[in-house]
């Protein structure tokens, strides 16, 4: 059970950008969608000791070896369940691919600078440096995430400190 | 004075910058075929077609260079060719000091490429010295007498750059001064200031090094020199290497002042052109067949004389034939990257495959007789395929070998010492990935050879052996691994001298140790306190850094020496990174693989022969020995369901040199894996090599054997 | 459409006078030496001109252009020969040849064309 993510076509509309959009526990939030390589369903992972708990462990993507982060025990939310419903959104990312686990994914929205706010002291389990903006579109607000920056972060734990 | 017109880089339309990479990679092999032929020309009786085919390749590489914008390159090789162009045209004789002069003009060649590849950051390395050589012995002159640049502040306050070696990206190579400098070399914090006394005696030792002062302490365990030298920073820092670190060597010119370093100016044009007249960009002949103005071509298609048969010089992206004298067979080039898709891919089908024959397991033969036969004859093409796949990496030993010929060459002559090479098993193949790694520590071996064990000549004379050392250097197959040996005939190594320095360093040593156990204390870590610097980015590599490099790639190292004669230095690697024999275990619900590599033995375990010691260790008793035991369980923490514990297994495992015991559920089975990188996209594991994907799809974690074994030490 | 026979030994320059000429609308043979381009220029039929590097092993520019010189097909043929030097000496040995003409290298990429385009359309 997996979707690709489509490959961007040129959100031209004068700076529109493409997000995905998904749910983490609250919150709704949006990510560029060129870092979104798929998104499939949750299977169990090899299990990796003494890596902390919201790392769950690493799977085989088509003979890649790639790091499964959940990011509803990362961000404390509520409840983490694994069932045929759970989500993995595998994202690829300039120096690796990993997948994370979010509660739900959406769908794919252009935001165009307009419906975009900066964000200075949001209320957010997300470190604020990794936060983008504030994207509105109707009623909706999406926190706007630098995924990019939040996954190399080092209290993530897919990097070594140095 | 004449000029041309430069590099087309900032041609209208033409953005050039796409066909740099062709172009470095060409004139890198360029500067390798040049550098092969230097190193083995005879001067007596240089032929002809050497003498073109060095010519050549400066010509190509001067060609390139000014067309695709890169003038520093241009001109010191313009500089070769009119060298290279007299040479062959039998104007003046060759002599040693052009092979020189010309075999560092190449190395200023490649540093200047490999800056302009990084991005052309930083300072360019000044020719200007090799320029003058290079023209003096043009003119049929000897190379002229050393300049010696006035250590005054320059004239034009440029901001020079201090001579320290810092290591950096590109591979900066410190100014070339023809002449004695006045440097200070601090050297420290050392911990046993005494090492720098290593220091003075290499200027004692080796004749026309330069001279070596004593200056007041700098700082405590720090010592100060004053040094006149000939010598350039980068020659002295590979000196220093087998003493003390890079890091704790600072070159300064005497005086504090900024060396007065004579750069030409990125923007001075340069003077090329062979003739007086100014050049003229084109022309057409008048009257010419062809020329504007005359006829069109006669497209008459009457067949053409006999077709030659085609050898195309190798190099052409599309496919290469073979050069007439000197390469072997038909190669073609592919880029490593998708070499390594295809290895994927196979490795992917490897694991597709053993899903399919694992499926089929339950399967009644009777009834699925054709779809069993044909899942047999999928097994045996997909080895094959997999054989044939894993050979495309394999390149030929050859390659490591080559960069010893010029590396012993300029580290003979710098330390007085005559040797000679001898390479045997070249065309021993190789997997690419270890060809990487093993060039360092190879490296470092050799040198240690030329360094510590050949003598002097007048010490080889006086003990009666020729004046020349012979460095051997072998690779062989052997079974499923490749051995290559390190083998000199200098003064061995002395026991007493190792056991007494061992003890020194508080190593637990008997008189009553064998020799090879003597020997391989020099790999023990606190044996040699000096960190070894051998490669350019600056790694430091001592004895039990090569040990423990060549443990990570699954290898091992043996020494072998008779004081007086020599010694020999074997290394053992597998044949290849990618693929493995495992061995798989359970633990809990978890699988892990081991290199069968390592196994040593494998049995039931009784509680009795199981005892606690200290701080809850466990020692497991097999045969008459005690080895430590590890839990897997334990280790990696593995979640326990259920009350029953299973039958304990032991698997006893070794790596260098020590055993351990290590306790699981079960024995799962032995098969191929494929190792795939986990640090690609996640970390460095602990006590975790790699990890395969399993026959049903999911992912199994290889242990590293070598940090097991060290964990039981502590 | 108009092929050229493009020939010299190093890679990046051959690449690079393939993309500039065919970025000007013509197609083009590669040839790596000047064995190669002899074989060349019999199998293909619609070559316009010939472009050759002076300096290649085995058989040069010069030596290249004398001999297509003596291929019925390639007697009148353009024949550009590309030189890092145009010494009074280097251009007699051109024309004995039979060259139609020469180009310095290093050479700006527009001006092959505009060379080119001089000799055929």
């Amino acid at each position: 059970m997996s979707v690709v993510g489509k490959p961007a076509e040129a959100a031209v509309s004068s700076g529109a950008r493409e997000y995905l959009t998904f749910r983490l526990d609250q919150e709704e939030y949006g990510i560029d969608i060129l870092k979104v390589q798929e998104i499939r369903g949750y299977e169990p992972p090899t299990r990796i000791a003494n890596a902390p708990a919201f790392i769950k462990g690493v799977v085989n993507l088509r003979g890649t070896i790639v790091p499964i982060v959940d990011m509803r025990l990362k961000f404390n939310c509520a409840q983490a369940e694994y069932n045929s419903f759970t989500v993995v959104i595998i994202l690829n990312l300039r120096n690796r691919v990993v997948g994370i686990v979010v509660d739900s994914v959406s769908d794919v929205m252009e935001l165009s600078p307009d419906n975009v706010r900066s964000a200075p002291d949001i209320e957010s389990a997300i470190d604020n440096g990794c936060i983008v903006g504030l994207g509105s579109v109707g009623e909706r607000m999406l926190i706007l995430l630098d995924i990019e920056k939040l996954m190399s972060s080092v209290d993530m734990g897919l990097v070594t400190a140095e | 004075m004449d000029t041309y017109q430069e590099g087309a880089g900032s041609g209208a339309d033409f953005d050039l910058t796409q066909f740099y990479q062709i172009f470095f990679e060409e004139a890198g092999e360029n500067l390798d075929q040049m550098e092969q032929i230097l190193l083995d020309l005879d001067l007596t009786s240089a032929n002809d077609e050497e003498l073109n085919g060095i010519f050549r390749c400066a010509h190509s590489i001067k060609g390139g260079a000014a067309t695709f914008g890169f003038s520093d390159v241009a001109e010191l090789t313009h500089h070769m060719e009119s060298l290279l162009d007299r040479l062959r045209r039998h104007e003046i004789q060759p002599i040693p000091a052009m092979v020189d002069v010309l075999l560092e003009s190449a190395d200023a060649s490649r540093s200047l490429l490999a800056r302009h590849q990084a991005g052309g950051q930083g300072e360019a390395l000044p020719t200007t010295d090799l320029v003058q050589r290079i023209a003096a012995l043009a003119a049929g002159g000897a190379a002229p007498a050393p300049v010696v640049p006035a250590p005054a502040p320059a004239p034009a306050p440029a901001p020079a750059p201090v001579a320290a070696p810092a290591p950096a990206p590109a591979p900066v190579a410190a100014p070339a001064a023809g002449g004695a400098r006045a440097l200070h070399i601090s050297i420290g914090p050392l911990e046993h200031v005494e090492q720098a006394g290593a220091i003075k005696d290499l200027f004692r030792d080796i004749p026309g090094l330069g001279t070596i002062q004593d200056l007041p302490d700098p700082a405590p365990g720090t010592r100060l020199f004053a040094v006149q030298t000939t010598s350039t920073d980068d020659d002295l820092l590979d000196l220093f290497a087998f003493h003390v670190a890079k890091e704790q060597v600072a070159i300064r010119p005497a005086g504090g002042a900024p060396a007065a370093s004579p750069e030409p100016s990125a923007e001075e044009t340069v003077a090329l052109a062979p003739g007086a007249e100014a050049e003229v960009p084109y022309g057409f002949f008048n009257g010419a067949p062809g020329a504007p103005g005359t006829q069109a071509a006669d497209a008459s298609a009457a067949p053409g004389g006999a077709a030659r048969p085609a050898a195309a010089r190798q190099g052409d992206a599309k496919g290469g034939g073979a050069q007439a004298a000197q390469m072997e067979s038909t190669t073609i080039r592919v880029a490593v990257n998708k070499v390594d898709q295809l290895i994927n891919l196979v490795g992917e089908l490897v694991i597709n495959q053993a899903m399919l024959a694992q499926n089929s397991r339950g399967l009644d033969p009777a009834v699925h007789q054709q779809l069993l036969a044909g899942l047999a004859d999928l097994d045996r093409n997909t080895r094959d395929l997999q054989e044939s796949v894993m050979s495309i990496r394999m390149i030929p030993m050859s390659m490591v070998f080559s960069r010893f010929p010029r590396m012993l060459r300029d580290l003979a002559n710098k330390l007085g010492k005559k040797v000679d090479l001898v390479t045997l098993g070249e065309a021993t193949e190789l997997d690419k990935g270890l060809v990487e790694k093993i060039t360092d520590p190879l490296t470092h071996l050799v040198r240690n050879s030329l360094d510590h064990g050949i003598e002097t000549p007048d010490g080889r004379l006086a003990a009666g052996k020729p004046e020349h050392g012979t460095i051997t250097l072998s690779a062989a197959h052997q079974g499923g691994s490749i051995v290559i040996e390190v083998r000199d005939d200098g003064r061995g190594l002395s026991r007493d001298k190792i056991l007494a320095k061992a003890r020194e360093r508080g190593l637990d040593v008997s008189d009553g140790m064998s020799d090879g156990e003597v020997w391989q204390l020099i790999f023990a870590p606190g044996f040699s306190t000096a960190e070894v610097v051998t490669d350019l980015s600056g790694r430091g590599v001592g004895m039990d850094v090569v040990k423990r490099n060549i443990a990570a790639l699954g290898g091992s190292v043996e020494i072998d020496s008779a004081e007086g004669y020599g010694m020999r230095v074997s290394v053992r690697l597998p044949l290849t990174l990618a693929i493995m024999d495992g061995m798989s275990v359970g633990v809990g619900d978890e699988v892990y693989i081991l290199p069968l590599s390592s196994v040593v033995e494998s049995f039931q375990v009784n509680t009795e022969d199981v005892s606690t010691v200290a701080h809850g260790s466990q020692l497991v008793k097999v045969r008459d020995e005690y080895m430590p035991v590890i839990a897997l369980e334990r280790v990696f923490q593995v979640p326990r369901q259920g009350q029953d514990k299973p039958n304990e297994i032991m698997v006893v495992v070794e790596s260098d040199g020590s055993r351990v015991a290590l306790l699981v559920d079960e024995l799962l089975g032995q098969q191929q894996v494929v190792v795939k990188n986990l640090e690609s996209n996640y970390r460095k594991v602990s006590n975790v090599s790699g990890a395969t994907i399993l026959g049903d799809g999911s992912v199994a974690l290889i242990l590293d054997t070598g940090s097991l074994v060290r964990r039981a030490r502590h | 459409m108009q092929s050229i026979l493009a020939v010299d030994d190093s890679p990046s320059m051959r690449k690079m006078v393939n993309f500039t000429l065919t970025g000007a609308g013509y197609k083009v043979v590669e040839a790596v030496d000047g064995q190669d381009a002899l074989e060349k220029a019999e199998a293909h039929h619609d070559i316009a001109l010939v472009l050759a590097d002076q300096n290649m092993p085995r058989l040069d520019g010069i030596g290249l252009t004398r001999k297509l010189r003596e291929h019925p097909r390639y007697k009148t043929m353009p024949i550009l020969i590309l030189t890092t030097e145009s010494s009074d000496q280097m251009k007699q040995a051109g024309r004995a040849a039979g060259a139609t003409g020469w180009l310095v290298k290093p050479f700006d990429p527009n001006r092959l064309i505009e060379v080119i385009q001089k000799v055929i359309r």
